[in-house]
């Protein structure tokens, strides 16, 4: 028996995951966010604690495979960015990232009536992907010349005063990939601007290094980092949404893993009885 | 000529901009604005030769009738179709460029990378073994994380997996990848220096180093 159920057709998995994620989003049932991360918390402090008015960076460092983990905190951080009446500067060093700044900021600045070019800006994309970062270190408006709608962001209100890096509060880099490590060491490092960052659970044995160093000043972690913001700002969202699905995968697959293992000691048990 | 004029242009921004960073003076400073804006020029160029590879590559695929050569049609099409949609009607919010982006290559890379979720409990059950007492720990960490990471392990008695799991995080992981870290970072060092001198070779095209 333990045989077969070892070699079992692997679609069974398949089948069991897809229900376990799926059924969540149909029922009513919702996971709570768990305990609070020190990290995301300090993320929160660090917004809390800038004054009104205060230019800050939410970097757009990620694509649509991307979207289910960091979607929801890019929302979530520009609720609490806008509602805080600060300036949200919107910008991307991966080209995928100015249409999902606009996706997941449009509507939220809609909701807390903040408008373009004058709360919020969508500075779009520049090849290049350090040098824009070392760039802006000089002078943000020459390397972002217009915004992603084509206006000159020299004359758009919610650039008025902005430089470079020494005006801005705070820089969170939302990622998928290793662009954290290019703001830590270009932007970071060199004109000791605060970073944050917000990435995906996979990536996140990568970037506790620089939380640890304090080069990272909050670290948002996958859906979990997204639910725990959710929570702090007293908005959930999708983040709530898919920590559901996530819980529950979880369990599945620790169960998988038990049966897997009970089973392959069963059976290499049996054998060495049976030589 | 033609390979020591692009080793010495090399040495020479390679020293340029490990100078530039100890002397705060305008006039170099002025310079490494002016090298900022030619590397992204450079970089613009760069894009245009990657679109232009990835062109030829597909065609070549289509008329030698490699395997596969239906998905490089695939690929052109919808090279074809993007660009076209990018450069006469733009790619502002609101476009057709923008809702294809949307609801056509948003839901194609959510899928793909969706798919990881089905491997990784298969995976899992099948090669996830207690086999040694490395494999034991690692299976350990894992199932402390795996539950540290979700709400429901608030409401196991007696044992706070989410501090147990912070900490799996922030000592050992951050102690192994410390130690990986500083392994690359004295690789690119070297490998910098060794382009630098000269004595790295290869990114100027038909083969290696010295």
């Amino acid at each position: 028996m333990w045989k077969k159920l070892l070699y079992f057709d692997r679609r069974i998995i398949f089948a069991l995951i897809a229900l376990v994620v799926i059924i969540p989003f149909l029922t009513e049932w919702r996971a709570s966010h768990g305990q609070i991360t020190p990290s995301t918390q300090n993320l929160y402090n660090e917004i809390e604690s800038l004054k009104p008015g205060t230019p800050v960076m939410l970097v757009f460092d990620y694509g649509p495979s991307g979207m289910p983990e960091l979607h929801p905190m890019a929302t979530a951080l520009a609720r609490h960015i806008l509602s805080r009446d600060l300036r949200l500067l919107g910008l991307a060093i991966v080209i995928t990232g100015p249409s999902l700044c606009h996706d997941a900021v449009t509507p939220v600045a809609e909701e807390l009536d903040k408008i373009e070019g004058v709360d919020w800006v969508n500075l779009g994309w520049v090849p290049g992907f350090v040098l824009p970062i070392t760039q802006m270190g000089e002078d943000i408006k020459r390397t972002y010349p217009t915004d992603f709608q084509g206006r000159a962001t020299a004359e758009l209100p919610v650039m008025a005063g902005i430089r470079d890096y020494q005006d801005i509060g705070l820089i969170i880099d939302l990622a998928a990939g290793n662009a954290p490590g290019a703001w830590i060491a270009y932007a970071h490092d060199p004109y000791k601007v605060k970073l944050a960052a917000g990435i995906t659970a996979v990536m996140a044995t990568d970037y506790y290094v620089y939380l640890q160093t304090g080069q990272l000043c909050g670290l948002l972690n996958g859906l979990k980092g997204a639910a725990e913001y959710e929570h702090l700002i007293g908005k959930k969202g999708f983040g709530y949404l898919g920590m559901s699905s996530q819980s529950v995968a979880h369990l599945v697959i620790i169960l998988f893993v038990i049966i897997g293992n009970i089973g392959y000691f069963t059976v290499r048990r049996r054998r060495r009885g049976s030589e | 000529m033609r390979l020591q004029i692009p080793i010495a242009m090399g040495f020479l921004a390679g020293v340029f901009m490990f100078v530039q960073f100890f002397i705060p003076h305008q006039m170099i400073k002025a310079s490494f604005k002016d090298a900022l804006d030619w590397a992204i020029i450079v970089g613009g160029f760069a894009l245009v030769l990657g679109l232009g590879s990835l062109f030829r590559t597909h065609v070549e695929k289509i008329r030698h009738r490699r395997e596969g050569f239906g998905y490089s049609f695939v690929t052109l099409i919808s090279f074809a179709v993007m660009f076209v949609f990018g450069i006469v009607w733009k790619t502002d919010p609101g476009t057709v460029f923008d809702w294809l982006f949307m609801n056509v290559q948003v839901p194609l890379e959510a899928t793909m990378f969706s798919l990881l979720a089905f491997f990784i409990a298969s995976a899992a059950y099948r090669t996830f073994r207690a086999r040694s007492v490395e494999a034991t720990l690692l299976l350990l960490a894992a199932v402390i994380v795996m539950l540290g990471r979700v709400p429901i392990s608030d409401k196991i008695p007696y044992l706070n997996l989410h501090e147990i799991t912070e900490w799996i995080m922030m000592v050992p992981t951050v102690a192994a990848k410390r130690g990986i870290l500083f392994g690359v970072a004295l690789g690119a060092v070297a490998t910098a220096l060794r382009i630098i001198l000269g004595l790295e070779r290869s990114h100027l095209g038909g083969g290696g180093g010295q």
